[in-house]
C-alpha cells in the first residue's frame, strides 16, 4: 500500500513540478491586431501539417505535404498570379510562335542555386530530360511528352517545340522541371541525397529535416525577388487534427487549416478573435454525384435532371460544410476565368422532379412509396470512400431527399484503394460521390473526352458527347484566352444540361494564421502565394521561438 | 540445456520463413498497389506511365518471383528500398543512422514502450500483491475499479482531455511531439528536462490504460499461492507476515508475470497508431500504418519480419526465464 502511494506521489509531484513551464499567457493580453507596423526581418512561422513530405524533388512527389515544402525551395519558369493568369517566374518573359508550336523562354540572369552555382537553361534542359526519362518514377511526364524538340539556345534562352499547339503546355513549365544539373547529373535521381536535402533557388532553403517531427527552413537571403522577411519556416508534422488544434491554442503553431466545425464554432471565442486571423476562399476542389451512364437507370437524361431537382445543394453546403462553401454548377471554381456562372441551374423542386420522373415512366403503382417501372423499383447504391465524413454526410442527405420523391438509395463506404481498384476501375458502381481536385489550367480532356473510358482512365462515368469532344480539343489547341474561355463556357453549358455528374459543392479553404503576422491576403490561389512578403512586426517576434 | 537452445533456435528458421511467406502473400491480396498513390484519380497519368511505374517496382512480375527477389535480399539483411516516393532504404526508415539515436523511429518506440512497461510492472505488481492480501477489502475494490477504469477508457480520449487540461488551460505540459522548438538552444539539463516533459503525458496515458492486465494477473496468481500449504506452514512457524507475503508468497506468484513479460517483448517495437498519432510521436506504429495504407510492401514486410523475429525471441526468452527460475521446469 505504502509503495503504491509512493508511486502515485512521484507521479503527482512530477506533474506539479512541470508547472514551472512558461506558456504564452503573457502574450494573450497584447492585442496583435491593433496598430500598423513597418515590415521587419526576423521571426519564425510554424505551420502544422497532418502529413509528412516524402521527397523534396517536385517531380518525384505526389503528396501535398511535399509540394507545400518543395514549393518554397524551388521556383518554376512560370507561375500563376492571383487572377490565375500565367506570369514569369524564373523566366523573365517568353514568346509563342504565331502557330502556337514554339515557346521560347527568356530566363532571368544572375539567379543562383543556394550552393552558389548559377541557374541556366541547362538546368531546365536537364530537368526536362529527367522527367521524360524511363527511369524516373514521376506522375507528371505526360505534358512533357507532347514536346517534339527542346533546345538550349544560349545560357539564358530555352526553346521547346510541340507537334500540335497545346495550351496547358505553358503552365507545365512550373517548378517540376527545374533541377540543379551540376548536382544531379549522372546519378539515379531516386537515390539522390537531394530528395531529403534539396538545393533550390526559392525563397527558403532546408536546414534540417527530423523524420516524423519537423522540417526547418531558413530564408534564402539571396532570393532573386529579395530576402523574405520571415527568417525561419517550420513545418511541424502533427498527424492528429484534434492535437493540432490544441497545439494552435497552446501557441505551438502559427498556422493551420481549419475544419468547418473549427472555423465556425471552436474558433469563435474571444481568445481566437484576438490572437488569430481566419481566411476563407474557394478551394480548387469540387464534390460531385457521378452516375454510371452505362447503367440502364441513368441512361435517361430526364432521370438525372429529376435527381438534380430533388437535391437541395444549398442545404448540403449549410449542413455538411457549415455554410463554408458554395454550390457547384460545373467543373470549375467560382471567381476563376474559366467559370461560367450562367449555366442551367437546378433549384430544389421536388414537384418538378416527380413530374420529370413520371414523364420518364416512373410511377408508384404499388403504393409502397417507391417509384417503379415495368415492375422494377427505382433503387440504387451510392458508393463513396471510407473516412471522408463530408462525403458520407452528403450521401445521407441525398438519400433522405431522394426518398421524398420515391427513390430508394443505399450508401456504401469503401476503403480507398479497394474503391478505386475494384469498383471505379471495373465500373462496378451505379453512382458515386467523389471529388476532383482541379488544376489552375481549365483543360479537362481526360475527364470528359469520350475516348477516355478504358479501365483506369478517368471518364469512368462513360460520358460521351461529340460536341464536348470537339470543344475540349479546341480548348487545348489555342493559347488565346478569349477563345479558350468561349470553349470552356460552352462545355459547362452542355454539361449542365447533360448532367453526367450532379455538381454538388466547392468547399472553402479555411486557414487560420496567428495575428502576429502581417501581409496576408485571401486570393483565388490562396494566402501563401506571397509568403516571402509576410512579416512579423519587431515587437511581436518571439525570441524564444527561433529554432 | 545447450542442445535445447540450439534446437529451439533451429526451429525458429522455418517458422520465420513461414511467417514471411504468409505475410507476403496476404499483403499482396489487398486491392491496390504502391503506385496507386501517383495514379489513382490522377488525370495526368497515362496507361504507359502506369506500366512504366509498375515495371520500376517489379510489380509486373508474378508474385512468387517478387517473393523470391525479396527473400534473396533479406537473407543478406537487406530489406530493400521503400516503394513510397522517397525511395529510402527500409532499414533507414526504421533505424536512420544519419540521425541521433534519440530521433530514430525504432528507438523512440522502444524507449517509450520500455519505460511504460517498467512503470506498468512497477505499479501493477505491488497493486496485485496488496489487493490479493486484502482480498475483498475496500482497498481491493478501489484498485480493481481504478485499473479497470484505465483499461476501459479509450486512450485517445483520455489523452485529449489531459492535453486540454495540462496543455491548453494550465500550460504545464507540452501537448505533442518529443521536444520543444528551442531544444537546440537549451543546456544539457534543460534538454533532459525538455524530453522528460514531453514524455509525461504519453507515459501516463499508456501506463494507466495498460495497468489492468499485469495487476490482475499478479492478484490472481498471488491469491492462488496464498492458499498453498507452505504459506500456512510459514505462518505456523511464526514468521512475520511481511516475510510470509514478500519472501514466500510473492516470489512464487511472480512466475506467470514472466510469461507476460515474454509476450510483451514484441510489443516493445510495435507502437500503437492511435497513441502515436495523437501525441505526434514518430514511432513504428505510424510508419507501419502509413506503409500499409500506401501498400509500401518492402516497409510493411521489413517491420513484420522484425516483429516476427522478436516474437519468437521473446517466447524463447520467456521459456529460458522459466527454466532459470523454476526448478520444477528445469528438472523436466
Amino acid at each position: 500500500m505504502k509503495r503504491v502511494l509512493c508511486l502515485l506521489m512521484v507521479l503527482t509531484v512530477g506533474l506539479l513540478v512541470s508547472g514551472c513551464r512558461k506558456g504564452p499567457s503573457g502574450e494573450t493580453l497584447k492585442d496583435f491586431k491593433k496598430g500598423t507596423y513597418p515590415p521587419a526581418y526576423g521571426g519564425t512561422l510554424v505551420v502544422g501539417s497532418i502529413g509528412e513530405p516524402r521527397v523534396l524533388i517536385p517531380m518525384l512527389s505526389g503528396d501535398s505535404a511535399s509540394q507545400d515544402v518543395a514549393g518554397l525551395i524551388f521556383n518554376g519558369l512560370v507561375k500563376y498570379d492571383t487572377d490565375l493568369r500565367v506570369v514569369g517566374d524564373l523566366a523573365k518573359s517568353w514568346d509563342i510562335s504565331p502557330d502556337g508550336l514554339v515557346i521560347t523562354f527568356h530566363l532571368r540572369k544572375g539567379v543562383k542555386w543556394t550552393d552558389g552555382a548559377e541557374f541556366t537553361a541547362d538546368d531546365v534542359m536537364f530537368g526536362y530530360k529527367t522527367i521524360i526519362s524511363k527511369n524516373t518514377p514521376t506522375a507528371y511526364s505526360e505534358d512533357f511528352k507532347q514536346v517534339k524538340k527542346a533546345e538550349v539556345v544560349d545560357k539564358y534562352t530555352f526553346r521547346v517545340t510541340y507537334a500540335k499547339p497545346f495550351a496547358p503546355a505553358l503552365t507545365s513549365w512550373g517548378n517540376l522541371v527545374v533541377l540543379p544539373k551540376h548536382l544531379l547529373e549522372g546519378g539515379d535521381i531516386t537515390k539522390s541525397p537531394l530528395g531529403r536535402n534539396p538545393v533550390g533557388m526559392g525563397p527558403y532553403r532546408l536546414r534540417k529535416w527530423i523524420s516524423g517531427q519537423e522540417l526547418i527552413l531558413d530564408s534564402n537571403r539571396d532570393y532573386f525577388e529579395g530576402r523574405p522577411y520571415i527568417d525561419h519556416y517550420v513545418y511541424r508534422i502533427i498527424p492528429d487534427p484534434a492535437t493540432m488544434f490544441l497545439e494552435l491554442q497552446a501557441g505551438g503553431l502559427d498556422m493551420m487549416g481549419l475544419t468547418p466545425l473549427q472555423y465556425v464554432k471552436q474558433t469563435n471565442t474571444a481568445y481566437f478573435r484576438r490572437n488569430f486571423r481566419k481566411f476563407r476562399y474557394p478551394s480548387f476542389v469540387y464534390t460531385y454525384l457521378g452516375f454510371n451512364l452505362k447503367y440502364p437507370l441513368f441512361k435517361d437524361r430526364r432521370v438525372r435532371q429529376a435527381i438534380a431537382y430533388a437535391i437541395d445543394k444549398q442545404e448540403i453546403v449549410d449542413v455538411v460544410l457549415f455554410g463554408l462553401g458554395s454550390v457547384a454548377t460545373g467543373p470549375y471554381v467560382p471567381h476563376t476565368w474559366p467559370y461560367n456562372p450562367n449555366v442551367k441551374r437546378y433549384p430544389y423542386n421536388p414537384e418538378k422532379a416527380k413530374r420529370l420522373l413520371a414523364g420518364a415512366g416512373w410511377r408508384d403503382t404499388d403504393g409502397d412509396g417507391i417509384l417503379d417501372k415495368d415492375g422494377r423499383p427505382f433503387e440504387f447504391t451510392i458508393l463513396t470512400n471510407m473516412g471522408n465524413t463530408s462525403r458520407t454526410n452528403t450521401a445521407t442527405i441525398i438519400q433522405w431527399r431522394l426518398a421524398k420523391v420515391g427513390i430508394k438509395v443505399h450508401i456504401r463506404a469503401i476503403e480507398w484503394s479497394t474503391f478505386i481498384n475494384e469498383y471505379i476501375d471495373k465500373r462496378r458502381f451505379q453512382a458515386v460521390i467523389l471529388g476532383w481536385q482541379i488544376g489552375p489550367d481549365p483543360d479537362q480532356y481526360d475527364i470528359w473526352y469520350s475516348g477516355k473510358t478504358k479501365e483506369k482512365e478517368f471518364n469512368f462515368v462513360s460520358y460521351s458527347n461529340p460536341e464536348v469532344d470537339a470543344l475540349l480539343e479546341e480548348g487545348r489547341r489555342t493559347f488565346n484566352i478569349k477563345e479558350r474561355k468561349k470553349a470552356y463556357f460552352k462545355i459547362q453549358e452542355i454539361l449542365a444540361g447533360d448532367l453526367p455528374y450532379i455538381f454538388l459543392y466547392v468547399p472553402d479553404a479555411t486557414p487560420i494564421v496567428s495575428a502576429r503576422f502581417r501581409g496576408m491576403r485571401a486570393t483565388p490561389i490562396g494566402i501563401t502565394y506571397n509568403l516571402p512578403k509576410w512579416y512579423v512586426p519587431k515587437p511581436f517576434q518571439r525570441p524564444g521561438m527561433v529554432p | 540445456m545447450l542442445a535445447y537452445l540450439v534446437k529451439r533456435l533451429l526451429e525458429m528458421i522455418p517458422t520465420l520463413l513461414g511467417i514471411t511467406l504468409i505475410s507476403f502473400f496476404i499483403i499482396h491480396l489487398a486491392p491496390g498497389k504502391p503506385t496507386d498513390i501517383y495514379t489513382a484519380m490522377n488525370p495526368k497519368i497515362t496507361p504507359e506511365a502506369r506500366e512504366r511505374l509498375d515495371k520500376l517496382y517489379n510489380l509486373d512480375k508474378p508474385i512468387t518471383v517478387q517473393y523470391w527477389l525479396w527473400l534473396k535480399k533479406v537473407v543478406k539483411l537487406d530489406f530493400g528500398r521503400s516503394f513510397s516516393s522517397d525511395r529510402r532504404p527500409v532499414m533507414e526508415k526504421i533505424w536512420d543512422t544519419h540521425q541521433p539515436l534519440l530521433e530514430r523511429r525504432l528507438f523512440i518506440t522502444f524507449m517509450i514502450n520500455l519505460l511504460s512497461m517498467i512503470i506498468i510492472f512497477a505499479v501493477a505488481i505491488p497493486i496485485g500483491i496488496t489487493s490479493a492480501v486484502r482480498q475483498n477489502s475496500l482497498y481491493d475494490k478501489v484498485t480493481t475499479t481504478t485499473v479497470f477504469f484505465g483499461f476501459a477508457i479509450p486512450s485517445f480520449w483520455l489523452a485529449l482531455l489531459l492535453m486540454i487540461l495540462f496543455g491548453v488551460y494550465l500550460h504545464w505540459l507540452p501537448i505533442s511531439g518529443l521536444k520543444s522548438m528551442d531544444y537546440d538552444s537549451l543546456s544539457l539539463l534543460g534538454k533532459i528536462w525538455d524530453r522528460t516533459d514531453h514524455l509525461i503525458l504519453p507515459l501516463f496515458v499508456s501506463a494507466f490504460t495498460g495497468l489492468a492486465g499485469a495487476s490482475r494477473y499478479m492478484r490472481s496468481s498471488m491469491l492462488e499461492v496464498i492458499r498453498q500449504d507452505y504459506i500456512t506452514v510459514a505462518r505456523a512457524k511464526g514468521l512475520p507476515e511481511k516475510t510470509v507475503i514478500y519472501r514466500h508468497a510473492a516470489r512464487n506468484a511472480l512466475l506467470p508475470i514472466i510469461t507476460l513479460f515474454g509476450l510483451s517483448i514484441p510489443g516493445l517495437i510495435g507502437g500503437s497508431v492511435i497513441f502515436e498519432n495523437i501525441f505526434g510521436i514518430p514511432g513504428m506504429g505510424q510508419l507501419f500504418y502509413m506503409s500499409v495504407m500506401m501498400r509500401d510492401y518492402p516497409t510493411v514486410m521489413g517491420i513484420l519480419t522484425i516483429g516476427a523475429l522478436l516474437t519468437l525471441v521473446g517466447n524463447l526468452m520467456a521459456d529460458i526465464g522459466y527454466m532459470m527460475i523454476d526448478p520444477r521446469i528445469r528438472a523436466r
